[in-house]
């Protein structure tokens, strides 16, 4: 008996395969849709925050936190004060600090941030899941005119190892503030990190000093130019950076090397912890988090509106099929299981091939999206919402498939006895 | 003279929210193997006391009991599993699914109801061999019996149903205006076919048209306005009623 229900729910799904893959195809569409937006507001979050990692603390002049993370990190806004170059070496002295790297902001090139830093950058710094910085192509600044840009610089503005580049004083917007004295030529170009390091252009603290040997509160001093040569001759110790990311031999140390750093006797410092802080930035932008799962539940509702009008279309084609079936002696639990498992196997289907079609986009544009919006999706781990939305899926188009059988119950055979066509 | 196959007995009926009766009839009797013809003008209850008989509707009084039990004495979904084996359905039109093949629409009820599965076992030895016997018997040549029941003609998909209806050899085969779609030839082949059919095993037959040029073939004809005592005004509520989806 049940054995027959199955050979002619297949035989009638057959019959009506077009309409079948229809309803399959919308089922995946809106699979995709909802765990693919639910992806990208998980993933978000966690994109924002591997811009850095593996640095315990932030040490910069006394400001917000929020502040010393924007610039230092995300490079946005500038800093109101700097350290001085004596207090960074009493950092890297303190006691527990395995290694620190200094880095000093303010200039700009065609729109991307200057940063001056040393070798450590390169050697220290780490990203997303504890990953290194890695050179594309080249290698680390040697000479003092060198730099190493970022991805993005090199894709956006075309640049080529060897190439000249000349950088300018603050964002640039004045063009009369040019470092044009002073070419660099592009010695490496990082790999892509989806961060902001892809938007810097990096240069040695020195050669950051050296382009500001001949400035003074902001501006060229007039009738004392120093030339590219010339500079190389003078001392090139900078005198200070905008702040200094800090490693630590043991992770426990680091709120007795915060205290001590804020409470620095020489100068007014501060010290965050970069994972605290970044939770605090994410809290204020973090309305367009609840902006994309608003987004997510109304793709949720469409979808699953769209997933119950699509079933419900197939009903009058139905009707008459589950009338000749009702009268033939098909009882209403037979008629009802013969929907159930159609619907059941047609949505379950609809839900694997949306997922996976989303993890096959997600690996195949997951480097594309890595570098051009700095997003990085996961698609291997699946979010706790996204089980409860595939079960939502899962009840509404199942439940959706059964509404026909609950129509039949009522009317099927009184329609077969005195069909209306 | 045996019990009769189908008993009616002061039967009224309404339709839900309506207060007078559409349908009053104090006794209507058909008899094992009586063939009946059933008629009246469209509108006039017709098909809402095919629906009592087959006990898809409930009467607010009286009793119709089928082969000695009353609808009224069954749950539903005994009442559905009762209807299957005793009784046999050709509708207007639309009577197959159209993606099972001739033999498998004709073997349907078999698979519902092991009553008329054992029945067409017991006559033809398998139900493979009873399908194909019935929709011999119907005039229907074995090319057809594989196809899916769509590639027929609207007449071939008629006897298919009617072959369908009379497997298992139910009590009662009731038939609603099984012919308006067939053109004049193919209708009084069809009733040929169906008559005799119902007479080799003994099934009461129950056929309602409007259409009085067959009637003269059955052994009893009942004009329904003639036996529904239901008032004039209450009868144009059934007009109404049955516009109704």
């Amino acid at each position: 008996m049940n054995r027959y229900l199955w050979t002619l729910a297949w035989r009638s799904a057959w019959n009506r395969r077009l309409t079948l893959a229809l309803t399959m195809v919308s089922i995946a569409l809106s699979t995709f849709m909802l765990l693919g937006t639910e992806r990208v507001r998980t993933d978000l979050r966690g994109s924002f925050t591997s811009a850095l990692s593996g640095t315990d603390l932030i040490v910069g002049a006394r400001t917000g936190s929020t502040q010393l993370l924007l610039y230092s990190v995300f490079r946005i806004g500038s800093a109101t004060n700097n350290l001085r170059w004596s207090s960074v070496q009493s950092i890297a002295q303190q006691r527990g600090v395995a290694w620190i790297i200094p880095v000093s902001l303010g200039d700009s090139h065609r729109g991307f941030p200057v940063l001056g830093t040393d070798e450590n950058y390169l050697r220290h710094f780490k990203y997303g899941n504890r990953t290194p910085l890695r050179l594309a192509q080249g290698k680390p600044w040697a000479d003092l005119f060198e730099a190493v840009i970022g991805s993005e610089v090199a894709n956006r503005l075309g640049y080529r190892l060897g190439q000249r580049i000349a950088l300018a004083h603050g964002s640039g917007e004045l063009n009369l503030n040019d470092h044009a004295d002073k070419p660099f030529v592009i010695a490496g170009i990082l790999q892509a990190t989806g961060t902001p390091v892809d938007r810097t252009v990096h240069i040695s603290l020195q050669a950051m000093e050296a382009l500001h040997a001949d400035w003074f509160a902001g501006a060229p001093i007039p009738g004392n130019r120093i030339s590219a040569e010339a500079v190389r001759n003078i001392d090139l110790t900078p005198r200070a950076v905008t702040a200094v990311l800090v490693g630590l031999d043991n992770r426990a140390a680091v709120f007795s090397v915060q205290r001590a750093i804020n409470g620095f006797q020489a100068e007014p410092l501060m010290a965050i912890l970069p994972g605290v802080a970044l939770d605090e930035l994410w809290g204020i932008i973090g309305a367009g988090e609840n902006a994309l799962l608003l987004m997510s539940g109304l793709v949720a509702l469409v979808s699953m509106a769209a997933l119950v009008s699509v079933v419900l279309a197939g009903l009058g084609e139905r009707r008459r099929e589950l009338a000749v079936l009702r009268a033939v002696g098909a009882s209403p639990k037979d008629i009802v299981l013969l929907l159930g498992i159609e619907g059941g196997l047609v949505t379950t289907g609809g839900i694997v091939v949306g997922v996976c079609a989303l993890t096959a986009a997600a690996l195949a544009l997951g480097p594309w999206l890595q570098s051009r919006f700095g997003l990085i999706l996961d698609p291997t781990s699946p979010t706790e919402l996204q089980f409860m939305l595939l079960g939502a899926l899962l009840a509404s188009g199942w439940l959706a498939s059964l509404v026909p059988g609950w129509r039949a119950y009522r009317l099927s055979l009184i329609d077969g006895l005195s069909p209306r066509t | 003279m045996t019990a009769p196959m189908l008993e009616i007995e002061h039967l009224r009926f309404a339709w839900p929210g309506s207060h007078d009766d559409c349908l009053a009839i104090e006794s209507l009797t058909v008899a094992a193997g009586e063939t009946v013809f059933l008629y009246g003008p469209s509108g006039c209850g017709k098909s809402t006391l095919l629906s009592l008989m087959a006990g898809v509707l409930q009467c607010r009084r009286g009793s119709i009991a089928l082969n000695g039990r009353s609808w009224s004495s069954l749950r539903p979904a005994q009442r559905d599993r009762y209807r299957v084996d005793h009784m046999g359905y050709i509708f207007q039109q639309f009577n197959l699914l159209p993606y099972l093949s001739v033999l498998d629409n004709t073997l349907a009820p078999c698979r519902f109801s092991s009553v008329r599965a054992r029945a067409a076992i017991l006559q033809s030895g398998t139900l493979q061999l009873a399908a194909q016997t019935w929709l011999g018997g119907m005039g229907l040549p074995s090319q057809v019996w594989d196809r899916p029941a769509r590639d027929l003609s609207v007449g071939q998909q008629q006897r298919v149903a009617a072959a369908r209806a009379l497997i298992g050899n139910p009590a009662m085969v009731i038939a609603d205006e099984p012919t308006s779609a067939l053109d004049e030839n193919r209708r009084d082949e069809f009733l040929d076919l169906l008559l005799s059919s119902c007479q080799a095993t003994n099934s009461a037959l129950v056929f309602v048209s409007h259409d009085q040029r067959m009637a003269g073939r059955f052994q009893r004809r009942i004009a329904l306005p003639g036996i529904n005592q239901a008032t004039p005004e209450s009868r144009a509520a059934v007009r109404g009623t049955q516009g109704l989806p």
